[in-house]
């Protein structure tokens, strides 16, 4: 049975084209205020003349947006597979919790003393969090995993600086590495230099040992990788930066493969952050408010941004004496709204629900993996997964059926497709991470769509999808040529 | 694929042909057909210096975004400005209408440069 949306697909004209020329959306009062004619008060060059502003009512913009809402696929709607994403779904409790009204109407501004239950419950989730990673301390000031990312490697340079080493001007990120790593490296000034994974897809330790010299600041590491591989040298690969003088930056974006079963901190990171959206339920914000926090060891713990939270006889306290810290990297204490419901995720699961949580995302992409193994190609298929299997569209290539086939081939049959082309280190790829969400009856609804999709032939295909608002767009066209205004 | 015998190759797959003290550079038909649909390039500046090596610009395709690497110091004296309008010349035509920059390079730094013949690019590619 396909879960495919259909019945009232609405084509949706742009705001623009809808009819509203002589229509007026509003009534509005006479002002007493006289009305000015422009001229004269401005130089002729700044005056435009009439702006074609669309003018409708309130419920036809409510429809058009309703309808265009209507349009997208979420994880309250559907499989969403996004691998290096982690779509899981998101409790409504968290919701309930962050809309408490002492929460949603707390001010930043409150008298000294004020919001201890807030306050209460940010300690504590800074507290879980390092406990869950194996840090020393945590900062929940960021306001997005890129935020934390690049608040880490500030503390790296901050460290570096503070103890006069200024030669350290390199970071080595792996080739299966998350993809902001290198951004992230060269926005604090440092630069990226690429370390090429071994032939088993992890990090080859003699390439390493080539590479790790004096003036490299420290290493970034995705654990699993982005090829859903767990390193299994990764203390050697600790170690080996660490007695060269530089620092491990561990991303967060697997944590979902780890929480309750291995720490970063007893792996040797010196610091890491958290996608709270990803790891601990809080919503994917397509740029609305995130959270990041950064988890460090006790070395970084001095340049951690100010304020930071202590429990002084009984009450939460902020504490801004920190002549180290780097400064403030985002105003008061971070979204506030993302970490309560981070922490209600947290505490609702428990240490050992949040263990079953992570065995559960594993085994349920081991579980597609395999399902899928005898009909696609699996890079690396002698060693596990973690929480997200990697296929490619090696064994299709013959019936020039492609991944991009298979993703639009999904769409017409109602699933989220995966992660497409990335990693960028396997050709045709197709990162497949279905989280601790799904049951089986989806998992196995998933496969056999997907084993069924991979024999037909490429001008089906091609064709798909059908039943979206939009059928198959000119990809190629929209990039080589892309219209950013409206033409009229 | 189409390997030409009169040109050098990369590891990176680029492709280098000189003429004087000139050197035309592109990328490969096998690196076109692995990067699919070229969607823009990003050219250097004409009078850029570059170190062996170096970056000269981005590569970007519906798939993913590459870097453009010289294995040769020189100087940056002409860009293919077509590609601005036209980046698919990339994959239709790699060796011709397809180059992307000419570098004004010192011959000794040529002839020292680690580069392959159209036999061992082959090789290297059929390894990959």
């Amino acid at each position: 049975m396909s879960v495919s949306k259909n019945g009232m697909v609405f084509n949706e004209p742009l705001l623009f084209e809808l009819k509203s020329r002589g229509k007026a959306g509003m009534d509005l009062p006479e002002t007493e205020i006289p009305l000015l004619d422009g001229t004269g008060l401005l130089a002729a060059q700044h005056l435009r003349g009439a702006v074609a502003i669309p003018s409708l009512s309130e419920p036809e913009v409510v429809r058009h947006f309703t309808r265009l809402s209507q349009w997208n696929y979420s994880v309250d709607g559907g499989f969403y597979p996004l691998g290096s994403c982690t779509m899981k779904y998101n409790p409504k409790l968290n919701e309930a919790a962050a809309a408490i009204e002492g929460f949603a109407s707390a001010h930043p501004y409150a008298p000294y003393g004020c919001n201890q239950g807030l306050k209460r419950l940010l300690y504590e989730l800074e507290q879980d969090l390092a406990e869950i990673s194996g840090m020393d301390a945590v900062s929940l000031h960021p306001a997005a995993g890129s935020h934390g990312e690049l608040l880490g490697m500030m503390l790296v340079v901050a460290y570096h600086k503070d103890r006069g080493d200024h030669k350290r001007t390199r970071v080595l990120i792996p080739d299966s590495a998350h993809g902001t790593n290198p951004s992230s490296a060269s926005i604090v000034n440092l630069e990226a230099v690429t370390l090429p994974s071994g032939p088993n897809g992890l990090i080859d330790l003699a390439t390493l040992d080539q590479m790790m010299d004096d003036t490299v600041a420290g290493i970034m590491i995705t654990n699993p990788n982005t090829c859903g591989l767990f390193e299994s040298q990764i203390k050697e690969v600790c170690d080996l930066v660490h007695a060269r003088g530089g620092l491990v930056y561990f991303d967060g974006a697997n944590m979902n493969a780890l929480v309750g079963v291995a720490r970063p901190g007893d792996m040797g990171a010196d610091v890491l952050h958290f996608n709270t959206h990803k790891t601990f339920s809080t919503p994917h914000g397509g740029g609305g408010p995130g959270a990041g926090p950064i988890g460090v060891k006790s070395i970084l713990a001095p340049y951690l941004p100010k304020p930071i939270l202590v429990e002084r006889r009984g009450q939460v306290q902020m504490d801004y004496n920190r002549p180290k810290s780097i400064g403030k990297v985002r105003s008061f204490y971070g979204n506030l709204g993302v970490l309560i419901r981070a922490w209600t995720y947290i505490k609702t699961l428990g240490a050992s629900g949040l263990r079953e949580m992570t065995q559960s995302a594993v085994t349920n992409a081991n579980y597609l993996k395999a399902r899928l193994k005898d009909h696609f190609d699996v890079p690396f298929v002698e060693q596990r997964s973690m929480h997200e299997v990697l296929l490619t569209d090696k064994k299709q290539q013959e019936a020039h059926v492609s991944t991009m086939d298979l993703a639009k081939g999904l769409i017409e049959r109602g699933f989220h497709p995966p992660t497409v082309y990335f990693p960028l280190v396997v050709s045709g790829a197709m990162l497949i991470e279905p989280t601790e969400t799904e049951n089986k009856e989806t998992l196995d609804q998933f496969a056999d769509t997907l084993i069924e999709l991979a024999g037909l032939d490429h001008e089906t295909l091609a064709a798909y999808p059908k039943m979206t608002p939009v059928g198959r767009v000119d990809e190629v066209g929209a990039a080589r040529k892309p219209i950013l205004t409206y033409q009229g | 694929m189409e390997v030409r015998g009169d040109l050098k190759y990369t590891e990176e797959h680029e492709w280098l042909q000189l003429e004087g003290d000139k050197v035309t550079l592109g990328i490969t038909d096998f690196a076109q057909d692995k990067l699919g649909d070229v969607v823009f390039v990003e050219l250097p500046e004409v009078g850029t210096i570059l170190e062996a090596g170096e970056a000269i610009g981005n590569i970007e395709s519906v798939k993913a975004v590459s870097e453009i690497f010289c294995p040769v110091a020189g100087e940056v004296i002409e860009v293919n400005k077509q590609l601005e309008e036209e980046p698919d010349l990339v994959n239709t035509s790699p060796y011709e209408d397809g180059w992307i920059v000419k570098i004004k390079v010192d011959r000794s730094d040529f002839a020292d440069a680690e580069l392959m013949n159209d036999e061992e690019y082959q090789n290297h590619c059929a390894a990959e």
